[in-house]
């Protein structure tokens, strides 16, 4: 009993502070607002817009499990966090739940107790280069200075893509994206790798975004999607339904102009109706009043309607929907029942 | 005594505890451990509940599983295949690197400084008076980051140096085409150590030997006969002549390695990283200035009458501060620069804010979030940190009392 392990309780008690395990929806509603963990600002995804008003696709999320939960959409707490920090403050109890453009891989869901409710972005990681310097594949990288975000995904298939492929680098660890940017743009790098969303939204926000591009290979598969603390169940629940809810809302064709329309009255098709309540008990078995989808759909639109306000074609980001289409249309996008 | 054996024996009451000065500070001693342990104790067990309602075990096994990511600036081979074990080792020299140079530096920079600021010349003491002041007092963070953002955004890039079709490039190498000052770090040449190296070596250790022999010899014979020997020239000589006359009989064993400009990047040579150089530099400057603040109290400690002593016996201001003045300041000095040296390696994990691959960038940074083992991985930081500085000051604590006032 010396020092040290003074030193180490109170670390572990830092640690350890307020971690919560159960009631993790008594909590938010206790507080009366959500906490979400979101990236430091990542153009399109989760930033502040000139107001000082967060905005985004992950943003969106949070926004609809607010208004599920609570009523009210601009009920959350944004908390920035970074590659490095973000499990942690989930597993702490510093966020309620984490919408973060974070990779659900096999040892996060279940090494690091945390549990991943969906996928609202089927990524993949890329590269992207200045067109000066010649570059038209990631193989043709041999020997160069590749910045990249440390404590992600990205940073390991990256190591991995050039093992195998007998090519060297030098890695250049950077925090944020926003340094990544300054690093790259002042060529200190001559790549940037992440997911390749990522690498869309950062290049949309370039003085001249024609200058760079992004190479061919994607080298991963990077499901994206909200994360919350594993061992609460039912909030779980709560956060995987109300993006399904999303989903299934633009599957179904109830968009934000339409909603409370459809949720007047029962409509001919039951799933709509179920969905947003005009029929069965679907709210009270996750804990939840009956309008709960209508406030979630509510909140930002559906599925597709966030994606196109956020980061779609019409957008500086431009990304097209891809594997992120409903599976209707030869997406990946599949909302379980509603029954 | 008479006292004593007029009090009645069994008379003990447990407001003595309190009231008889024998037995309060026994009582407050105790009292206080108790609190002590019931605060480790509850923070033990708050520890091992919410671990458990998180499902999380304790458990270092991680260390030996591969690490799965890649280091840049490596001391020793390591590949990403490498152990979590293994790259918290590249952590570890990378921030004993850091910490013995920055050691180094700051004790030169702060020595000269802190000498400096006593001078009458005005210019001269104003410029370390401007340098003390302004590093003490902007915190460290943000000279690592301006010296990091002046490498980055003010330095050419490694394309600049390629002529374009005109033949003539934006950038040049310094110093005979040897080094390279890029936005990604400085390249400097590489020595390459052939098979007859380790002559030189010897030479070279030989000649250092040689050298405090003169030395030695030159006192006893000043002491014995007043005269003095150039020492100086004598020892600069010895240092340089015999490895170079050594270096060209062996037929330059020691060849060096330039940087030259290939691919995306400058190849060949030893590249200084920015992120090196930034948290290099910044360390150095500011714990240099608390050194010089060290350095200039222990020199105006030492009475005024000892400099006019030594005057009067005709010693000029160099042999003063160098013969007197230091040697009795040194044990004014000491002991604050163990506790600078220790603040300098401590210091050294802010390197994380420019990406330097320290300890607590790999074993506290990476491996922690790539594993989830937080509590493990700071555990492990902390104890490296707390064992580097126990060695340190234990080393330093050594010199200091040698160099302290013998008393006998």
């Amino acid at each position: 009993m010396n020092k040290t392990i003074l030193l180490g309780a109170l670390t572990v008690a830092g640690l350890a502070a307020g971690a919560a395990a159960a009631g993790t929806m008594d909590d938010v509603k206790a507080r009366g607002s959500l906490k979400c963990g979101v990236s430091t600002g990542l153009a399109g995804f989760s930033a502040p817009n000139a107001n000082g008003v967060w905005e985004g696709f992950d943003v969106a999320v949070c926004r609809a499990v607010a208004a599920a939960v609570l009523g009210d959409p601009m009920a959350v707490e944004f908390v920035t966090t970074t590659g490095q920090t973000r499990f942690t403050a989930l597993a702490s109890g510093e966020i309620d739940m984490l919408a973060r453009n974070s990779t659900w891989t096999f040892s996060r869901d279940t090494d690091l107790n945390l549990d991943f409710v969906g996928v609202n972005y089927y990524d993949g990681q890329g590269f992207m280069v200045p067109k000066a310097l010649g570059v038209s594949s990631a193989k043709e990288l041999d020997g160069a200075t590749v910045c990249i975000q440390t404590g992600t995904t990205t940073e390991l298939n990256l190591a991995d893509f050039f093992r195998v492929n007998n090519i060297s680098y030098e890695p250049v660890p950077i925090e944020t994206n926003a340094e990544a940017q300054q690093q790259y743009l002042a060529g200190a790098c001559d790549v940037y790798t992440t997911d390749a969303s990522g690498l869309a939204a950062t290049r949309a926000t370039f003085e001249k975004a024609g200058d760079h591009t992004i190479l061919p290979e994607i080298i991963s598969k990077e499901p994206l999607g909200p994360v919350v603390r594993h061992g609460d169940n039912d909030w779980g629940d709560i956060v995987r339904w109300s993006l399904h809810a999303l989903v299934a809302a633009e599957e179904y064709g109830v968009t934000s102009a339409n909603v409370m329309e459809l949720a007047a009255a029962p409509t001919d098709n039951p799933e709509i109706n179920r969905l947003l309540g005009t029929e069965g008990e679907l709210g009270a078995m996750i804990g939840l009043d009956k309008e709960w989808a209508v406030r979630a759909i509510s909140a930002g639109g559906n599925y597709g309607e966030i994606f196109e306000k956020n980061i779609g074609e019409a957008t500086p980001i431009g990304l097209a929907r891809g594997l992120n289409a409903q599976w209707t249309d030869g997406g990946l996008l599949y909302a379980p029942p509603f029954r | 005594m008479a006292d004593a054996s007029v009090s009645p024996k069994d008379s003990f009451h447990l407001s003595q505890l309190i009231y008889d000065s024998r037995y309060r500070s026994l009582t407050i001693q105790t009292v206080a451990m108790m609190l002590l342990m019931l605060g480790i104790g509850w923070l033990v067990y708050n520890t091992t509940v919410n671990l458990a309602a998180l499902g999380k075990d304790i458990s270092f096994a991680y260390l030996w599983t591969t690490a799965g990511y890649d280091i840049n600036q490596q001391l020793i081979p390591y590949t990403s295949q490498d152990t979590h074990a293994r790259a918290a080792l590249l952590g570890i020299l990378n921030t004993l690197l850091i910490a013995v140079l920055g050691c180094l530096l700051a004790t030169i920079i702060g020595v000269f400084a802190g000498v400096l600021r006593l001078s009458k010349n005005w210019v001269v003491s104003g410029l370390m008076t401007v340098y003390v002041e302004g590093f003490r007092n902007i915190p460290l963070l943000i000279w690592i980051l301006i010296i990091f953002a002046v490498m980055t955004e003010g330095m050419p890039q490694p394309r600049d140096f390629r002529p374009d079709e005109n033949g003539v490039a934006e950038a040049s190498m310094i110093l005979w085409n040897t080094v390279a000052v890029t936005n990604r770090g400085v390249f400097v040449p590489r020595p390459v150590w052939g098979d007859t190296a380790w002559v030189l070596g010897i030479v070279l250790a030989l000649s250092i030997v040689a050298i405090f022999a003169v030395r030695s010899w030159a006192r006893k014979r000043q002491e014995a006969t007043g005269e003095q020997v150039p020492v100086l020239l004598i020892g600069i000589a010895l240092f340089v002549l015999p490895t170079v006359l050594a270096y060209f009989v062996l037929g330059r064993p020691v060849t060096f390695d330039s940087p030259v400009l290939g691919g995306f990047n400058f190849q060949g040579g030893t590249q200084l990283r920015n992120s090196f150089i930034a948290i290099w530099l910044a360390l150095s400057l500011y714990t240099g200035a608390f050194i010089a603040e060290n350095v200039r109290g222990g020199i105006l400690a030492i009475s005024k009458g000892q400099s006019e002593a030594a005057f009067s016996l005709g010693l000029r201001p160099n042999r003063t501060m160098q013969l007197v003045i230091l040697p009795q300041a040194l044990r004014v000095i000491i002991p604050p620069l163990i506790s600078q040296y220790l603040n300098l390696t401590k210091n050294s994990s802010l390197a994380i804010a420019v990406g330097y691959m320290d300890v607590r960038s790999t074993l506290g940074g990476i491996s922690i979030n790539q594993t989830g083992r937080e509590l493990e991985g700071m555990l492990l930081l902390g104890l490296f940190y707390l064992i580097a500085s126990l060695l340190i000051s234990s080393v330093m604590n050594v010199y200091n009392s040698r160099v302290k006032l013998k008393e006998r």
